[in-house]
């Protein structure tokens, strides 16, 4: 399963998003879903972009902590399921990094959601998709400025996440 | 077929989960090129179309090679796209049906006002090829499949030269992107390209670059609406895709595509009554 996931890491979007295109497409598998060029499809996409990357922080994150902290806990007299929320939130400072982790990967992402997503107009274009099409037309400056705009809600975000897995173990 | 019927029963239950809204029928996918939607025309005129019927227009702007393609699988309801002897073949395939043309405007030869193959003037967009060629002066070349793409190479092999084969083959340069691409790199490194005048007008980094070849009959590009096949593709939305296809050869059609102009020019000419 492990193994599974660490291969997927490095997952090419553009691989991705070929596949559920072709997955999607009303000549393909899935096509009577209707999904392609709609944001289902590229939240589909997402999803399957950041999974691998989350699922593995967070399994390296639990291993060492259980061999931290794991026999303490149950010495401690906590069964293995009450021990968990204890152990995860010790750890919380690399889940935070997971999440972020996986928050990094999705924000940034334009090859597998502009194949799955057509890029249309008030329906699949986001920030990514708008700055490659504004580029194309020869507005650079309008597409640098959606880069700014980007890069700003990314560190807003990542900030708040931040903040909020910092405060507190009982949070978790 | 079954697999329609197991996807529909997967959507049915997606559906009543709530985890996909329900379709609207009067939602419809155009397949079209950059050089209609880049330029502002589909967005000023569909706004009039939605108003007018109800019914909303996606529009995928992908080369006419790729529109072809996307709508060949069953992803698209209709298409507007350029390219002639592409269309001919999607509908000798059986993939499209009751081909409409609705608008003209041309392509031209844009070039570094330096003009290095000095072609400005030249009226002959061969002639002119075949000068760029001798001159091994850094050309780029869509090299997508696109309308405009189709285009170049038609016309370079009417000047019986093979780009690749002159020279070291390096001032050809074959990008594989779109029109807005190819823009870009012919203004910063003063290449030599073709373009559709649509997306040249409406493009904002031209930089050094101006209109050399213009005004030859080999020049005239041709904008056709195609409805797809019912026989072929039943899951087409035939009624609406219908609906924006007569629509667009409609008096009220023609008129918003004459009106649609950039700083005072007008990027489309309505033909639907008089093909070109």
């Amino acid at each position: 399963m492990i193994v599974v996931v660490n291969a997927f890491l490095g997952l090419p979007p553009v691989v991705v998003g070929l596949a559920l295109y072709m997955l999607l497409s009303r000549s393909g598998l899935l096509g009577g879903l209707g999904l392609l060029f709609s944001p289902g499809a590229m939240v589909l996409a997402q999803a399957l972009l950041a999974i691998p990357i989350v699922t593995a922080l967070v399994h390296s994150a639990s291993i060492e902590l259980w061999a931290e902290f794991g026999g303490a806990l149950l010495i401690d007299g906590a069964t293995r399921p009450r021990a968990l929320p204890h152990l995860l939130a010790m750890g919380r400072t690399r889940l935070v990094t997971a999440v972020l982790a996986g928050f990094g990967r999705t924000i940034s992402e334009v090859g597998a959601i502009l194949m799955v997503g057509g890029n249309i107009a008030g329906y699949t274009r986001t920030m990514t998709t708008a700055i490659v099409l504004e580029t194309s037309k020869g507005n650079l400056s309008l597409a640098l400025g959606l880069g700014f705009v980007l890069i700003g809600i990314s560190i807003v975000v990542s900030a708040t996440i931040f903040a909020l897995g910092m405060r507190g173990g009982r949070l978790w | 077929m079954v697999k329609g019927t197991l996807g529909a029963t997967i959507l049915s239950g997606l559906v009543a989960m709530g985890a996909v809204p329900a379709l609207s029928a009067e939602r419809i996918t155009l397949a079209s090129t950059t050089s209609v939607d880049n330029s502002g025309l589909l967005g000023h005129i569909l706004l009039e179309f939605t108003r007018q019927t109800g019914i909303s227009v996606h529009v995928l702007a992908q080369g006419t090679g790729q529109a072809l393609a996307t709508a060949a699988r069953g992803d698209a309801d209709l298409v507007l796209v350029h390219d002639p002897e592409a269309e001919a073949e999607f509908i000798a395939q059986g993939h499209g049906t009751d081909r409409r043309q609705i608008a003209w405007n041309d392509f031209v030869v844009v070039g570094p006002r330096a003009d290095p193959a000095h072609i400005s003037g030249v009226h002959d967009p061969v002639a002119a090829f075949t000068a760029v060629a001798a001159a091994r002066a850094p050309f780029v070349s869509r090299g997508d499949k696109s309308g405009t793409d189709a285009l170049e190479h038609r016309l370079w092999r009417a000047s019986g030269i093979d780009p690749t084969k002159i020279g070291d083959g390096s001032w050809y340069r074959d990008i594989g992107g779109g029109m807005g691409a190819a823009l870009n790199i012919a203004s910063s490194v003063g290449a030599y390209t073709l373009s559709d005048r649509g997306t040249w007008l409406s493009f904002g980094n031209k930089g050094d670059l101006s209109v050399l070849v213009e005004g030859d009959p080999r020049l005239l590009n041709r904008y056709d609406v195609i409805l797809l096949d019912p026989a072929k593709h039943p899951e087409a939305k035939q009624g609406p895709a219908r609906r924006l296809a007569d629509w667009l050869v409609s008096t009220e059609g023609q008129t918003a595509i004459g009106a649609y102009e950039m700083n005072g020019e007008q990027l489309f000419h309505p033909s639907a009554a008089a093909p070109k």
